[in-house]
């Protein structure tokens, strides 16, 4: 039975990474946007290039591994394609876990090349022990998100406008690209509930100078997981009762 | 022996109820035909059946296993073509049927013969490598069909098998269903078309409102009404609205108009009907085109048993390609 289900969550990350991910789409919204916005920062202040670079990383994470989850769960829920694998022996949850793959492998792909770009094109020298495990939650925290997303609501359009809401004020509020101690006070509170707060906090402890341990990012990330994919796959469960 | 039991088998949404108690078997190996119109229940019926929905009660054994229990065994066994073609765009049509053999677990020796044996069965070789969205309706129905094959099922689901196709397309997907009778799978057809529940079906379950109203054989249905005569009338104008006139003055017969000018009368004595129907023609000056008594087909056996015109039941469909 688990052997079906892992074969099954595997099958559909390959499907769907080829069907819709390594599409232009997709990897417009999940790499060239990213690199285009940072590099609107980089003209306006090159000097400090190397400070934008976790801000790059996480914001790379959260569009390549959101790029097309609410594409690939509503669209195939809409065309009954969805149906479809769940009428192979497998449950509902491993097609829910099959989409998040998906999101995470892209997503997986996109952050490796553009961290090794920069690591490599900049001479960075970041903990990997640290590096690694913020990039590798925070892939499947936001992967997870797009999926909850996609759950949420029944059109392929709803689930991509509502989807850009959090995306965008994650962008501003969690300190990609402006620090949040900087921030007046209301919004430092606000940018502690937001996940990307922890991944940007966990990359930028990663490039530190003197790095640090992000056990606190992981833990609560880990925490943003968990609220992310629980209900959805309940919501997925429930669509089918 | 039975593949299917259903027992009780309930659906509501809220307050509405889909499917209500309905109960029949399926035996190994026969065409059984859930036969209804639009909104009576089928699709929800083979949902439930074949695990993408919860039954709220009731329950059904298929292949020996629980619905409840045991559906994702019971999924081994079983292939469901739904009533659209869900395939995958993207890919070809070979590789649709790889991925779908795996999702099942085939093994890759036997999923790629399995694959280039259906490509063949269902004349798509030379198309195998095409992507399926270049594909016409048929040959997409006919991949669907296959890719609900490739893992070798006992039982086959045929949710509408035939609707929106051209006649040869259709005509070609019912031979390739009677071929696989054939060969011994047992196949719940649910459709909405009469003729082709008569062509195919070894036995009909009709559905009307959510409710089982008769299963029996075709010929089983057909010889309930074999006794009484069946007269059908074309009018030269609409009269469907004078229905109440039309069956006040035969009683004992039974009215059933099949759009605004045809009308079939079944039963009473066929000399008493003929006479009242030329004086009704002409105390309303409709004019008559035309007067058959025809033998009873299934599609008069439905009309009977459920009261509702066959040609509604089309139109509310959509109607296309038979």
């Amino acid at each position: 039975m688990i052997r079906d289900d892992l074969r099954c969550i595997y099958l559909i990350a390959a499907k769907d990474m080829r069907t819709y991910y390594l599409k232009p789409p997709a990897i417009s919204w999940g790499m060239v946007f990213p690199a285009a916005w940072t590099l609107a920062f980089y003209l306006r202040s090159a000097s400090n290039f190397e400070d934008l670079i976790p801000g790059l990383i996480a914001m790379t994470i959260l569009f390549s591994t959101t790029a097309a989850e609410a594409v690939v769960i509503n669209f195939e829920l809409r065309l009954g394609s969805l149906e479809r694998l769940l009428l192979a022996p497998v449950s509902t949850d491993s097609v829910l876990l099959g989409k998040v793959m998906g999101g995470f492998l892209f997503g997986l792909l996109m952050t490796s090349m553009v961290t090794l770009a920069t690591v490599l094109g900049l001479d960075l020298h970041p903990d990997l022990l640290v590096l690694i495990p913020v990039a590798l939650i925070s892939l499947l925290v936001f992967s997870s998100m797009g999926a909850l997303f996609s759950v949420l609501f029944k059109e392929v359009f709803e689930a991509q406008a509502f989807l850009n809401l959090p995306r965008f004020f994650m962008v501003f509020l969690c300190g990609v690209v402006y620090p949040i101690s900087a921030m007046p006070s209301v919004l430092q509170r606000i940018s502690q509930l937001l996940p990307l707060t922890y991944t940007v906090e966990g990359l930028r402890a990663a490039f530190s100078a003197a790095p640090s341990s992000s056990f606190k990012e992981l833990i609560v990330l880990t925490g943003f997981l968990v609220l992310f994919i629980l209900p959805a796959m309940r919501m997925l469960r429930k669509r089918f009762e | 022996m039975n593949a299917i039991e259903v027992q009780g088998l309930t659906k509501r949404f809220d307050s509405f109820t889909a499917v209500d108690r309905i109960s029949f078997d399926v035996k190994e190996g026969e065409v059984f035909g859930l036969l209804g119109p639009n909104g009576s229940g089928k699709t929800t019926t083979i949902r439930m059946l074949v695990g993408l929905s919860r039954p709220t009660e009731g329950g059904a054994r298929i292949l020996g296993r629980d619905l409840s229990s045991g559906i994702t065994e019971a999924k081994r066994g079983i292939g469901v073509v739904p009533d659209s073609s869900n395939l995958y765009d993207e890919l070809s049509a070979r590789e649709n049927l790889l991925f779908m053999a795996r999702l099942y677990g085939v093994a890759k020796g036997v999923r790629e013969e399995r694959a280039e044996e259906l490509l063949e069965a269902f004349s798509l070789s030379e198309r195998g490598d095409d992507r399926f969205g270049t594909f016409s309706r048929g040959m997409k129905r006919a991949l669907t069909i296959a890719a609900a094959l490739v893992h070798d099922p006992k039982v086959l689901f045929l949710d509408e098998p035939t609707v929106g196709l051209d006649v040869v397309a259709a005509r070609s997907l019912r031979k390739l269903i009677s071929d696989l009778h054939r060969k011994g799978l047992t196949i719940v057809l649910t459709t909405h078309y009469l003729e082709e529940a008569d062509h195919l079906c070894d036995r009909i379950a009709i559905l009307v409102k959510g409710r089982v109203v008769a299963v029996d054989t075709p010929e089983g249905l057909k010889r309930c009404i074999e006794e009484r005569s069946v007269i059908e009338v074309s009018f030269g104008r609409v009269a469907s609205h004078l229905a109440g006139d039309l069956s006040a003055r035969l009683p004992g017969a039974e009215v059933v108009f099949l759009d605004g000018t045809r009308v079939k009368i079944f039963g009473g004595d066929p000399s008493g009907v003929l006479e009242e129907v030329f004086e009704f023609s002409k105390d309303h000056d409709l004019g008559l085109s035309e007067i058959n008594s025809i033998r009873p087909s299934l599609e008069d056996a439905f009309v009977r048993i459920t009261g509702l015109s066959p040609t509604v039941m089309a139109r509310e469909k959509g109607g296309g390609g038979r």
